[in-house]
């Protein structure tokens, strides 16, 4: 590889990872709450998931542009975007690890003289870690992918590359963006799933 | 006259607007095992769940230890309260040993309390502590895993265990077995039990008194010598079930 582009790929991955790292990190302080909250709440959860769904499938480009009259170019565009799209996948896993706990287990919880605190921390939660996990990882592997289009907006990343090469024609630039952020999907994508094993309880 | 642990006054439940239980009056006394015998449907799930307060009854009072079940703390009755049930709803990601030790740990004992308990309950019921205590319910057979739930019931010697057709899913060899323990054990603990089955064998093995019910109402309390005897319609239809293959023991 060009030995003046190495700089730059190690930074704009830092600058990418950073754009990721954010951005799951308020989709899981939105997403696990809500979904708590949801858990006892079929009326709102369906209402909650229709609104989401339908938020999922405006392309990302396009929410990108929605947004920018509002909050301007840059990083906090992208970060709201992308976090838009990660809080799905999480929210629905952590719903669904929720639910599916064993009625038995919960029902002998109760009766046991469980809190519904103590319910959701000791039971529900710590039997859902591996749904949600897996939640976890669809959004950090999507994220990753998507970010690449916040450079369209300002918001730097890997992206950069993509856009310079796109613009410029330039094959070298474009696998300087693509590829570290394939191998950072793959990564991240084998290290949640082996997790994600080691989490299952049963 | 011994005190009853539990008074059942005039219960009566609906649920989505069908009754289920209708006017059911009920103690049960220190040292008994009082069984619910009845059908698929004819309420004694129900009526169990009304004692713990996971259903609620739509009329009726219930009283435990000589409070009314509505003046107690639900969290603190249901912990003073062994339950058990047909799958023995072990936690999956807990060990044997925090399954049983989990109300002693919600009571704040010492662990070196929790322990020696947790130690103490696994040879009452028939496991070798040193070889199951650390194990996950999946480890464990269907009998080891009913084993364990009774275990756990009796974590923090609660003065009254309810058992929801605890044997139903065993085989018959495994569920012989517990039901001779569970009698061994009832002489050694002394306990009282409210225990629901609709096997009528099982009923008069392990009863002190038969409650049997029928369609969410009471048709018959008696000792399983009177219950060989009863006349009513449905205690003859379990009575029959048995007699066709065998003496009733």
């Amino acid at each position: 590889m060009n030995g003046s582009l190495a700089p730059e790929i190690l930074s704009l991955s830092l600058q990418h990872l950073r754009l990721v790292g954010i951005t799951i990190a308020i989709a899981v302080a939105l997403a696990l709450p809500a979904a708590v909250l949801l858990a006892r709440r079929p009326a709102a959860r369906r209402w909650v998931l229709g609104l989401a769904n339908i938020a999922q499938t405006v392309p990302s480009l396009a929410l990108f542009g929605f947004l920018l009259p509002l909050i301007g170019i840059g990083e906090h565009t992208a970060i709201l975007a992308l976090s838009l799209y990660a809080l799905l996948p999480i929210l629905r896993s952590t719903l669904t690890g929720i639910l599916g706990v064993d009625p038995s287990v919960r029902e002998s919880a109760m009766a046991m003289g469980m809190t519904p605190r103590q319910i959701l921390w000791q039971v529900e939660l710590p039997l859902a870690v591996p749904s949600i996990v897996a939640g976890l990882r669809i959004a950090t592997v999507t994220t990753i992918g998507t970010a690449t289009i916040a450079a369209f907006i300002g918001a730097g990343g890997l992206g950069v590359f993509l856009v310079r090469g796109i613009a410029m024609m330039d094959k070298q630039a474009l696998l300087a963006g693509a590829l570290p952020a394939a191998a950072m999907a793959l990564l991240a994508d084998e290290g949640l799933e082996w997790i994600e094993r080691r989490l299952s309880p049963a | 006259m011994p005190s009853a642990i539990l008074e059942i006054r005039d219960v009566s439940c609906a649920l989505g607007g069908r009754p289920v239980l209708r006017h059911i009056d009920l103690n049960v006394e220190e040292g008994e095992t009082v069984v619910l015998l009845g059908r698929s449907g004819s309420g004694k799930t129900t009526l169990l769940k009304t004692v713990n307060g996971l259903v609620p009854a739509s009329a009726g009072e219930v009283r435990f230890e000589g409070r009314a079940a509505t003046l107690w703390d639900p969290v603190r009755m249901r912990r003073r309260m062994g339950y058990v049930i047909q799958d023995a709803g072990l936690f999956p990601h807990w060990t044997v040993e925090a399954n049983i030790g989990l109300v002693p740990r919600l009571e704040e004992w010492e662990p070196a309390r929790v322990a020696a308990r947790v130690e103490l309950l696994l040879e009452a019921v028939g496991l070798a502590p040193a070889e199951f205590r650390h194990r996950y319910p999946r480890q464990l057979s269907g009998g080891e895993r009913q084993r364990v739930g009774i275990a756990r019931a009796l974590g923090a010697d609660p003065p009254l265990l309810l058992f929801d057709e605890p044997f139903a899913s065993l085989d018959p060899i495994t569920r012989f077995e517990l039901q001779r323990q569970f009698v061994e054990l009832r002489r050694t603990v002394r306990k009282t039990a409210l225990f629901v089955t609709h096997d009528v064998r099982e009923a008069l093995m392990l009863a002190t008194r038969i409650a049997l019910l029928r369609d969410g109402a009471l048709e018959l309390v008696a000792t399983p010598p009177e219950f060989r005897n009863a006349g009513t319609p449905e205690a003859r239809a379990f009575l029959a079930g048995i007699e066709e293959d065998g003496r009733p023991k």
